[in-house]
Parts: structure tokens; C-alpha cells; sequence
């Protein structure tokens, strides 16, 4: 209650006969829903993290030290020098996870942003226009579907040379049907209604009203698929430098992590177990942030 | 209903075609095969003289229409690494995968039908949210990850299964749990989805009033609706489950199609590579059209129109 009566200044009694406004409501569904909190909350942590990264992580990420290899985490009987131990070349382990985290976290978003465009562009045409534009784009959704997603980018990715930029073109054009399908079904949901129709009716020319009438619409499911597909990239990412066909060492990539923990994981289990869990954590919190998004902004949750 | 068909079918075909110019054209991304295939140090020519021996002087839509045109006759020319030909590779990899896509699959769908109809059944119930967690932290779980936890728990911890192979059946349990939880997360949300909605219908309530039993009204009239996007589902699940096999296959050094893909991708061995996206193209066009088949099959109303 102290968010509804603190954002404006109305009369009390007054506020109690016309209620919250829009804004309020939505600002109360979206602090009041669990998982998008705690959601938000971890990706935001990680965000301030990955910025602060020179500052924050406690040693060079690339500097090795042979002398002092796969010292285990303080947990596990090791010292506060090294919190979470280092790695078979002797680099400090936590400070590879946070310079990790910029990877990721860069390789979603920006992955997610062409994959975006790309399907979102084409998902409103296909709503907006039907007929043939609408027949070529859910052909090509088809064709993308048909396509083994992990097989096709680590075939390109090794023709090409694994590298920050390929690794995030590869995923930008590869994970764009998710964004069609949504977009092309929001933009069939609103292209019939009656706003539209003024616009039309005014004579507004096809831009204008796909800028100003349609994507203000279908902005919310935008975000969420935004969010569901920036985790979708993140794994992948992980999955394809874990094979080794993505980000190459000695970039710190939590996938990559993965795989040169892998030969010492019958001794030491942490060095697979730590990179791993912080990858889970990430995604699952994008995930929840994704989910709730949706549950508040769904129209049917509006009362 | 045979129009219906014959228009999908015609379209699953058209989506093969072009995802075999697709892969075909992958080839070309390196620039020019023939200077990869002579290697390093190899004269002007004798890249010429792979050029001329592969074909790569041609034009490019002919190089594609005598690759298709093999292709089709199950032909996929020789392999650069193993100088094998590409089809009796993978012919003899492929079962393993298929007989890993098919556990997989199983047991999906073993797990994420019955508490999908648990949960649907009680709602908020303990089970509802052990299987709405599950479910969750199944889209979040990196399945090397996962295996790999596996193979720390199972064979070096408790030294129960073996960490890698294909010499027997033990050697598939655990690829089969990393890659059926891969599928399960989707299906579960659609079986509860579908037998909520299903339970709230008129013809439940109709079961109900006329005395039914309540192990009738749910396996009898509720299950048997709620279950038809399933099967539809887990056929679409299936195809993405074979093109996720090359994850899991490596984890568990599982010699199937997918090690192949991996084994073949890390040694630039193209005219491996392009079969092997082809042909799990094709398992998920065919996947996707059976599925589409069944489901009109299966719906009353599709079926007489």
C-alpha cells in the first residue's frame, strides 16, 4: 500500500473512490510476484558484477601460476587468497567466473537482440500482411525448426574459427524463430482491432502504423521473449565452448570452464561442479524473470 | 483429410529441399574446399587437381544438383577423414542414436505424463510443485552439465554405472535421463495443462453425475483427451532430442550419429558433417509430419472434413 499512496499525491479519500490507476496496478503485480523478484534480482546482481568486473574480482583472471595450481576453494579447506581456488594453470577461479559472467551475459543480450530483429520483422509482417508474406515466413520458421540447432552452429563456428563475434552472429541468426511465431501470433491478435482500423481509416501510411499502432501492443511478449531466448543463448554458448567449438581459451567462458575441469573431475569435482552451478543459477534466474514477466503482463491477469 | 495430407506432405518436402541447399551450402562458408582439403604446404597444383578431383570447378548449383541427386540414392560421397563412404559411417552409427532417441523419449514421457496428471489432479498439492520445480530447473539445466554431475554421482562416487562406452545396455541409463529430461519439461506442462482444462469440461461433469467411477472418469474420458497434444509433442521432441544427441553422445563417449557429427565437425570433415545435418533435418521433418498426421487423425473433427 505504501508504493500506491506514496507515488501520487491525491487526496486519501479521494485515492479510495477511483482506486489505483493503471501504473499502480501494474507496479504492484510486478513487485508482488515472487519469481520475477527474485529473478530480477539475481540478473541485476550479475549485471552490476560483470560491469565492475576490473574492480570487483579479487585477481587477474588470466594470470597464471604454476606453482599453485588447482588449489581447492576455502570451502573445501583452502585459503581466503584464493576463495573459490584456481585452475589446472593456476588462475584464480573466481575471478574467471566473474570476467565469465560479461561473456555470457554479452552473448545473450546481444544474440538476443539480432535474433530479435530478425524475428521480429518478420513475425509482424507475416501477421500483419497474411497472405503470401505470411506463407514465406512460416515456411522459412519451418525451415529453421528442421535445422539441429547445436549441430549446425558448432559446424559453422569450426568452418568459420571460434571467436566472441562468430559465436554471437552464429546464435543471432539461428535462434530467431521463437520471435517469429510469438509476434506473428500477437500481431494477428491486434491487427483486427478497431484502433487499428482507425488508424487506417485516417489514412496512416503501413510504417506508422506498425511503429506507433502495432508494436507498442505486442511490446510485452517482445520482452519476455527477449528474456526466455537470452537464456536460450547463454546455454548454447556454454554448451558449444564446452565442446570446443565456441569461445576459445583463454577467455574465461563458464562453458569452457566446464571443459577444462572435465579431465580433473575425478579427483577434484568442484572445478566442474562451481562453473556449472553459476550457469544453472543465471539461467534459471532469466528463466523466472521471463516467466513472471509474462504472468504480469498477461491480459487475463488484469482484474 | 487426404488433402490435408498430400498439402503437408508437399510442404515437408519443400522445407527438405531447401534444408538441403542449406547444408550444402555450409561447404562453402571456408571459401574454397579444395585449398582446406590440400592442407598446408600443397602446391597450386595440386589444389587444381582437387578441385578438378571433387568437382569444386563446376558450378555451384550443378556441385549441388549431382550432390542431391546422389544424396537421394543414399550416396553422400567419401569421407575426407575416415576415407570411408559417409552413408556406411553413419548407417552403422545411427542406431545407437536411434535406440538412445527412443529411450529418451520413453522415459520422458514415463516421467512427465503421470505427474503432469498428478499435479493437474491436485493442484498445489506437494506434488504440483515438486513437478512445476522439475520442470524448471529442466529448462536451466546445461545437459553436459548435468551429465556430467551424473558421472560424478553414479560411477566415480558410487562406481554403479560406467562413466563411458556402448558395450551394454548400462551404458545408456544415463545418457537416456540427461536426454529425456531434455524433453520432459515441455511435455509435463502440456499433460497438466491439457487435463486441467480437460477435468473443467461439460463431459467430465456429465461422467461424474452418472456415476463413474473416479479411476474411470480420469483414464477413461479425461487422460484419453488430454493426451492427443502429447503424442503430437513427443514425436516433435523426439526430432529435436536426435540433433541434442551430439551433446549428450559426446559426455558419454556414446558412438552414435551424434559422436559422429562431433568427431567429424572438430576434423573439418565437410561431406560427414553435411549428411549428418541433413539426415537429422529429415528425422524432425518427418517427426513434425507424423505428428501433424496423427493429430488430424485423431481429432474427430479433422478427420470427416
Amino acid at each position: 500500500m505504501t508504493l500506491a499512496t506514496s507515488a501520487n499525491s491525491v487526496d486519501p479519500l479521494l485515492q479510495d473512490i477511483i482506486g489505483p490507476t493503471p501504473g499502480q496496478q501494474l507496479r504492484r503485480r510486478f513487485f508482488g510476484h515472487r519469481g520475477l523478484m527474485i529473478g530480477a534480482s539475481v540478473l541485476g546482481l550479475l549485471l552490476v558484477i560483470a560491469v565492475l568486473a576490473p574492480v570487483v574480482a579479487p585477481h587477474d583472471p588470466y594470470a597464471q601460476d604454476l606453482m599453485a595450481r588447482m588449489k581447492p576453494p576455502v570451502f573445501l579447506g583452502g585459503t581466503w587468497e584464493n576463495i573459490l581456488g584456481t585452475d589446472h594453470l593456476g588462475r584464480d577461479y573466481l575471478s574467471r567466473l566473474i570476467y565469465g559472467a560479461r561473456v555470457s551475459l554479452l552473448i545473450g543480450f546481444v544474440a538476443a537482440l539480432i535474433s530479435g530483429t530478425i524475428g521480429t520483422a518478420m513475425g509482424v509482417a507475416a501477421g500483419y500482411f497474411g497472405g503470401r508474406v505470411d506463407m514465406v515466413v512460416t515456411f522459412l520458421i519451418n525451415v529453421r525448426l528442421a535445422m539441429p540447432v547445436v549441430l549446425v552452429a558448432l559446424a559453422v563456428v569450426a568452418i568459420l574459427g571460434g571467436s566472441l563475434q562468430v559465436v554471437i552472429g552464429v546464435l543471432g541468426l539461428l535462434l530467431w524463430d521463437r520471435f517469429a511465431v510469438v509476434m506473428r501470433a500477437s500481431t494477428l491478435q491486434v491487427r483486427g482491432r478497431e484502433y487499428v482500423a482507425a488508424a487506417q481509416a485516417i489514412g496512416a501510411s503501413t510504417p506508422r502504423i506498425l511503429l506507433s499502432e502495432i508494436m507498442p501492443n505486442i511490446m510485452n511478449n517482445l520482452i519476455v521473449v527477449i528474456t526466455l531466448e537470452m537464456a536460450h543463448a547463454i546455454l548454447l554458448e556454454a554448451t558449444l565452448s564446452f565442446l570446443g567449438l565456441g569461445v576459445q581459451p583463454p577467455t574465461p567462458s563458464w562453458g569452457l570452464m566446464v571443459s577444462e575441469g572435465k579431465n580433473m573431475m575425478l579427483f577434484e569435482p568442484w572445478l566442474v561442479l562451481i562453473p556449472g552451478t553459476v550457469l544453472f543459477v543465471v539461467v534459471l534466474a532469466i528463466n523466472l524473470m521471463g516467466d513472471g514477466l509474462r504472468d504480469v503482463t498477461a491480459p487475463e491477469n488484469r482484474s | 483429410m487426404l488433402n490435408f495430407i498430400l498439402k503437408r506432405l508437399g510442404l515437408a518436402l519443400l522445407v527438405a529441399l531447401t534444408v538441403s541447399f542449406i547444408s550444402f551450402i555450409l561447404l562453402f562458408l571456408s571459401g574454397d574446399p579444395a585449398i582446406a582439403l590440400a592442407g598446408e604446404g600443397a602446391t597450386d597444383e595440386d589444389v587444381l587437381a582437387i578441385r578438378k578431383l571433387y568437382g569444386f570447378d563446376r558450378p555451384m548449383l550443378m556441385q549441388y544438383a549431382s550432390w542431391l541427386l546422389s544424396a537421394l540414392s543414399g550416396d553422400f560421397g567419401e569421407s575426407y577423414y575416415f576415407k570411408l563412404p559417409v552413408s556406411s559411417l553413419i548407417a552403422d552409427r545411427l542406431s545407437v542414436t536411434m535406440l538412445l532417441g527412443l529411450c529418451g523419449i520413453s522415459f520422458a514421457l514415463l516421467t512427465a505424463v503421470p505427474l503432469g496428471v498428478i499435479a493437474a489432479i491436485r493442484p498445489n498439492s506437494i506434488i504440483d510443485r515438486i513437478a512445476l520445480f522439475l520442470s524448471v530447473a529442466g529448462q536451466a539445466m546445461p545437459s553436459f552439465w548435468f551429465g556430467l554431475i551424473l558421472i560424478v554421482a553414479f560411477s566415480i562416487k558410487l562406481r554403479w554405472l560406467p562413466p563411458s562406452g556402448t558395450d551394454s545396455w548400462r551404458n545408456f541409463i544415463m545418457p537416456t535421463v540427461v536426454l529425456g529430461y531434455y524433453a520432459m519439461p515441455a511435455i509435463m506442462r502440456l499433460t497438466r495443462a491439457g487435463m486441467l482444462d480437460v477435468l473443467s469440461s461439460d463431459y467430465i461433469r456429465t461422467a461424474r453425475a452418472k456415476g463413474a467411477s473416479e479411476m474411470r472418469v480420469m483414464f477413461k474420458h479425461a487422460l484419453r483427451n488430454a493426451i492427443i497434444p502429447v503424442v503430437s509433442l513427443a514425436a516433435v521432441q523426439m526430432g529435436f532430442m536426435l540433433g541434442g544427441s551430439i551433446v549428450v553422445e559426446s559426455i558419454f563417449a556414446l558412438h552414435g550419429a551424434g559422436y559422429l557429427a562431433w568427431e567429424s565437425i572438430s576434423r573439418n570433415d565437410l561431406p560427414t558433417v553435411q549428411a549428418l545435418i541433413l539426415i537429422f533435418s529429415m528425422f524432425y521433418i518427418t517427426f513434425t509430419f507424423l505428428a501433424d498426421v496423427l493429430n488430424a487423425w485423431l481429432d474427430p473433427r479433422m478427420r470427416s472434413s
